[in-house]
């Protein structure tokens, strides 16, 4: 369970700095943190103590209450592979928004504020 | 040494990484602590038997901060005051331990941790061999079982790019007028 608690700490700093930072960059690197930890959530929700890699292999039968949940790890590799995309649309976002506004500071970027 | 411990390790690890990503002044270094703190996720993956996501998240790092430190490096040499002010940052501290302290009662009733509850995979891991003729169960269930998440997937990171090329063209709509 501290795995858990640790993992869940670990999402609760992205949030925090989602939250106050107040440089654009800092925020994406701060949601970035926020789906490692999602990510490994799943990985370790799946885990089962002293099991192997879910690999067969010929002439060695593992049972299959032997291996790790594949679901959970199919699943994140979806996940992962999202995020990247993610990760470079917000940095075309960002230097967009360099380009037109000439900072980062998203207190002074004004035509953004309600 | 059992896999918690090592776990435990990396999982600290992780935390003091991405405290000092978020609290350095210059962005480079913010940028490569946080490759640091992906590249341990990609070890603790490897621990957890997960070799497939262990080298994909290994790509995905390299990409990432390539692609970070191609976007923001030249661009952020001036220092700058990165905090938001005193008061709201405090709230926000006290709100996200409220709500930490809260989700200790929450993940006290998940299954703990290494006995998980194996219900569809079951079927998967026993039949998997037989029915899909892959070798590796993950790679059965990404392209057979769930192909439709795959095509999902691929659709998801499609419209990303689009939408990355659209915002970064260098020439904008042609206007009518000008023919």
């Amino acid at each position: 369970m501290i795995l858990y608690i640790m993992c869940f700490f670990l999402f609760l700093v992205g949030v925090y700095g989602a939250i106050t930072k107040r440089d654009l960059i800092k925020i994406i690197l701060a949601i970035g943190i926020m789906g490692y930890s999602v990510n490994l959530f799943l990985v370790l929700l799946a885990y089962r103590t002293g099991a192997l890699v879910p690999i067969l292999k010929k002439g060695l039968n593992i049972p299959a209450n032997m291996m790790v949940d594949p679901i959970p790890q199919a699943l994140v590799l979806t996940s992962i592979v999202i995020e990247l995309g993610v990760t470079a649309l917000m940095a075309a976002l960002a230097i967009r928004i360099y380009q037109k506004y000439d900072t980062f500071d998203i207190t002074k970027i004004r035509r953004l504020q309600g | 040494m059992p896999v918690d411990i090592w776990l435990y390790f990396i999982l600290g690890f992780m935390i003091i990484g991405s405290i000092a990503c978020l609290e350095i002044k210059n962005i480079l270094s913010s940028i490569i602590t946080i490759g640091v703190v992906g590249l341990s996720l990609s070890l603790a993956f490897l621990f957890l038997g997960a070799p497939d996501l262990a080298l994909v998240q290994f790509v995905f790092e390299i990409l990432c901060m390539i692609i970070l430190i191609r976007a923001f490096a030249k661009r952020s040499i001036e220092v700058r005051a990165l905090q938001r002010d005193v008061p709201e940052t405090i709230i926000a501290i006290v709100i996200l331990a409220s709500i930490f302290v809260l989700s200790i009662f929450a993940f006290k009733d998940m299954p703990s941790f290494g006995k998980p509850i194996v219900r569809v995979a079951e079927r998967y891991l026993a039949n998997a061999g037989v029915e899909t003729g892959s070798q590796n169960i993950v790679t059965a269930v990404i392209l057979n079982y769930r192909i439709y998440d795959t095509l999902g997937e691929i659709t998801v990171l499609f419209t990303a790019i689009l939408g990355t090329l659209t915002i970064l063209r260098k020439t904008g709509r042609k206007k009518r007028h000008a023919e």
